[in-house]
């Protein structure tokens, strides 16, 4: 699936397994995105949240 | 993500706020064993603490509490516990989030641990590390994967730290933790602990130009095979956090083996490259026995 970057419009190939939840990233500017969507017709994105401070494991 | 759902069957969440590699295989093989999976995005699921019950999820028999971001995590499993089997509980969270907290519970246990302090200024901090020595490891109470951990070779570099360390308002940026500089080999233990035994250990080397071993940083993984008295170190860590999944970091030393960190949200990528042992299997079983019980 195939989708493109919000920030710099580069093309983002998103693997068919892909699931909610996943992060993907623009190989053209690295803008890193979560995937809310998997659709036969789409995938839809949203900008991933920062790593924060207390970020870890 | 619902998968295979069958009402007889026993029900794992597993809490995320970012999906890595480790929730997708925990998912995988929680399927395999046979329970229903949920998949709940923290960051999308309010909880009524008060109200009309705890949410829209029915969040299962079982949570495995896997956020990355600690502060997050822990407030879920506070609010959870309320009705659920939480996994790690939120007072192993609370400890195990905490490097401050996690030392007092390892010194507390008679755990072998780093020498090591607080102070709560940049004037006491200076005033600490030069009481301590140089060079010092100075660590953020909370956070993972080496970030802004910092070794400092004199008072000089000690102080630039510290200095941006106050311009940065943040309450938990101004909580100096200090600790020794271990001489040790290039190379820390990682040890996957599951309620009372040890799953797997590797050791994870440091990266040619870092000093620091976390795989986050280019350190790579070997398999480690414990003595006995190394893995009595281990186990008498992971209880003095409380039981749970645990990564238990030390190191090697001409005192022995000096746990420094207990990761109570283990990431297991590194391990599972070169362990035998199916870890998220094992979690995952583990979660499903602890309801059982």
């Amino acid at each position: 699936m195939k989708t493109s970057c919000g920030i710099c419009g580069g093309e983002i190939d998103v693997p068919n397994d892909a699931i909610k939840g996943e992060i993907v990233s623009c190989p053209d500017c690295g803008t890193e995105y979560e995937v809310v969507e998997v659709k036969e017709s789409g995938v839809s994105l949203k900008p991933a949240e920062e790593i924060g401070e207390d970020w870890g494991e | 993500m619902k998968t295979g759902e069958n009402k007889f069957k026993l029900s794992l969440t597993i809490l995320y706020d970012r999906l890595r590699w480790e929730e997708k295989a925990l998912a995988e093989e929680a399927q395999k064993v046979g329970v229903n999976v949920n998949m709940v995005d923290a960051k999308t699921t309010p909880l009524e603490l008060v109200g009309n019950g705890l949410s829209k999820e029915p969040f299962g028999d079982v949570v495995l509490e896997r956020c990355m971001s600690h502060i997050r995590g822990l407030y879920y499993a506070a609010i959870l516990e309320k009705e659920k089997t939480v996994i790690n509980s939120f007072n192993v969270t609370l400890v195990t989030s905490n490097k401050l907290l996690t030392t007092l519970a390892l010194d507390k246990a008679g755990v072998p641990t780093p020498r090591t302090a607080a102070a709560f200024s940049l004037e006491s901090a200076i005033e600490q590390a030069d009481r301590m020595g140089y060079p010092l490891v100075i660590k953020p109470v909370i956070g993972s994967w080496g970030k802004m951990v910092a070794c400092v070779r004199d008072k000089r570099e000690a102080e630039a730290l510290f200095e941006i360390r106050e311009m940065i308002h943040e309450p938990l940026q101004q909580v100096y933790y200090l600790q020794e500089y271990v001489q040790r080999p290039p190379r820390d233990l990682r040890a996957i602990v599951i309620g009372d035994r040890i799953l797997t250990s590797i050791y994870r080397y440091q990266p040619e130009d870092d000093w620091r071993t976390n795989i986050a940083r280019g350190g790579y993984a070997e398999v480690a095979k414990l003595d006995k008295e190394q893995e009595e170190v281990i186990l008498k860590a992971a209880k003095a956090v409380g039981e749970g999944v645990l990564g238990v970091d030390a190191m090697e030393s001409d005192r022995g083996l000096l746990v420094h960190e207990i990761n109570g949200c283990v990431e297991f990528k590194g391990a599972a490259s070169v362990s035998t042992v199916n870890i998220p299997k094992a979690i995952a079983e583990y979660a499903l026995e602890k309801v059982k019980r």
